[in-house]
């Protein structure tokens, strides 16, 4: 299978890309492709023009300061997975990474692509919700703005990114001192999440739960949260898992049997980030 | 149509291809080198694994323009003078392939890997397998072949 044919542009900077976005109609961006490739060869996604950054190398980077970690968009996902600094300041990150396909799709596939293709069964957007991540978004003039991982991913597909906007930069909190999970469970080693779960507990602060493939967009589990600040035991806070998400049918598994996955996973992660 | 320059197992390829060109075809295609194969056309197989600057990708799944400029090893540059590289040999000597098909992904992915992690637990092989397939379901000595080429250190691929 063969992808429609489409221009190729090459952008040498972030604003580069930008302004070849705002010129061309039904232009996107190409970073690893390893969401945008495929679709396209399924010719589910058509577009007009690709816009390569592969070669932007100033958005690929991991930057540790006072209470937060900087990655570029364009860091891949091997090297968010291998990073000493992630390891050590914000392991779920680098942990979560570390399952995202398999080691070929690790060597090329970007953070930045993952959040921007926004697919609500990819795992790094859900653990970016349960940090309450920032994200950086640049567009036309040297505009910047930053969007509370929460708001980011607004739906099936569905950045908060506008037609000449790029996604420049994920900045996650550390995690110091809190215990962490992320888990996921899928039918072969290399499947997305049929369910997936991220917990932060401990050290005084209230514990994050976040789901992939619970719905539209990475959902908080708000029942969870409520319940543990509330002092509820781990298996009543976990019992609640599946409240306000609507869960897909698929050949995979019913709503149903996602909701159970899910009030079991979000019990287990909970267990493993208390005992971390 | 985009230029493309690119090394090939350590030659310099040059060629003006249509944009949507993919580069396992290019490889295919273009330079003659049938030696990677395409299994499932989906990016989930691994039979297309290439090394690029060293490390595996799936061919199937990058445009020929992506790696314009870059270094691209496939498995036609394992065997030197004849001889089988390391990996290669553990393959034949543990009997690391049935039909044979996935075995230049299996060979690839497994050179990648080698030069991460040298000294693997068995553990550690299955899992650095999980992006290729097998459907003879040959996994057993496939992963006795890679512990055998990291046991006589043949981490040293290309």
């Amino acid at each position: 299978m063969i992808p429609a044919p489409f221009e190729y542009e090459r952008a040498e900077t972030v604003d580069d890309a930008i302004e070849l976005l705002g010129a061309r109609d039904d232009a996107k961006i190409l970073a690893g492709g390893h969401s945008l490739l495929p679709l396209m060869r399924l010719r589910l996604a058509r577009p007009s023009t690709l816009i390569d950054i592969g070669r932007i190398r100033d958005l690929s980077y991991i930057r540790e300061d006072d209470d937060v970690v900087s990655v570029g968009a364009l860091t891949r996902h091997h090297d968010v997975a291998t990073s000493e600094v992630l390891r050590r300041a914000c392991p779920v990150v680098a942990f979560a990474a570390s399952q995202i396909g398999d080691p070929q799709v690790r060597h090329v596939g970007t953070i930045g692509g993952s959040c921007a293709h926004a697919d609500p069964a990819s795992d790094m957007p859900t653990v970016l919700l349960a940090l309450d991540a920032t994200l950086t978004v640049r567009g036309p003039r040297g505009a910047a703005r930053e969007v509370a991982a929460a708001d980011f991913f607004k739906g099936l597909f569905e950045p908060d990114l506008a037609p000449d906007e790029v996604l420049a930069e994920i900045r996650v909190p550390k995690t110091t001192g809190r215990g962490w999970s992320y888990l996921k469970f899928h039918r072969r080693a290399q499947d997305w999440a049929l369910v997936g779960v991220a917990a932060l507990a401990g050290n005084g602060s209230p514990a994050a739960v976040a789901l992939t493939n619970m719905g539209e967009r990475p959902l908080r589990a708000t029942g969870v949260e409520e319940a543990l600040a509330a002092g509820a035991d781990l298996a009543a806070a976990a019992s609640r898992a599946d409240e306000g998400t609507s869960p897909p049918s698929d050949t995979f598994g019913s709503a149903e049997y996602r909701r159970e996955l899910s009030r079991v996973l979000v019990r287990r992660a909970l267990e493993e980030a208390m005992a971390r | 149509m985009t230029r493309v320059d690119v090394t090939v197992n350590g030659a310099r390829r040059s060629a003006d291809v249509e944009p949507r060109t993919l580069l396992v075809y290019f490889l295919r295609e273009h330079l003659g080198l049938t030696g990677t194969n395409v299994g499932c056309d989906t990016s989930s197989c691994g039979s297309c694994t290439v090394l690029l600057d060293g490390e595996s990708v799936k061919s199937c799944t990058l445009l020929a323009a992506q790696v314009d400029g870059r270094d691209v090893a496939t498995i036609e540059s394992m065997a030197t003078d004849g001889a089988l590289h390391p990996i290669q040999e553990a393959f034949r000597r543990n009997h690391g392939l049935q039909c044979g098909f996935c075995t230049p992904g299996m060979v690839m992915a497994a050179a990648s890997f080698l030069r991460e992690n040298p000294d693997p637990t068995e553990a550690d092989v299955r899992e650095a397998l999980e992006g290729n397939l097998c459907r003879c379901t040959g996994y057993h000595n496939i992963v006795k072949a890679i512990l055998d080429a990291a046991g006589r250190g043949a981490e040293g691929a290309e």
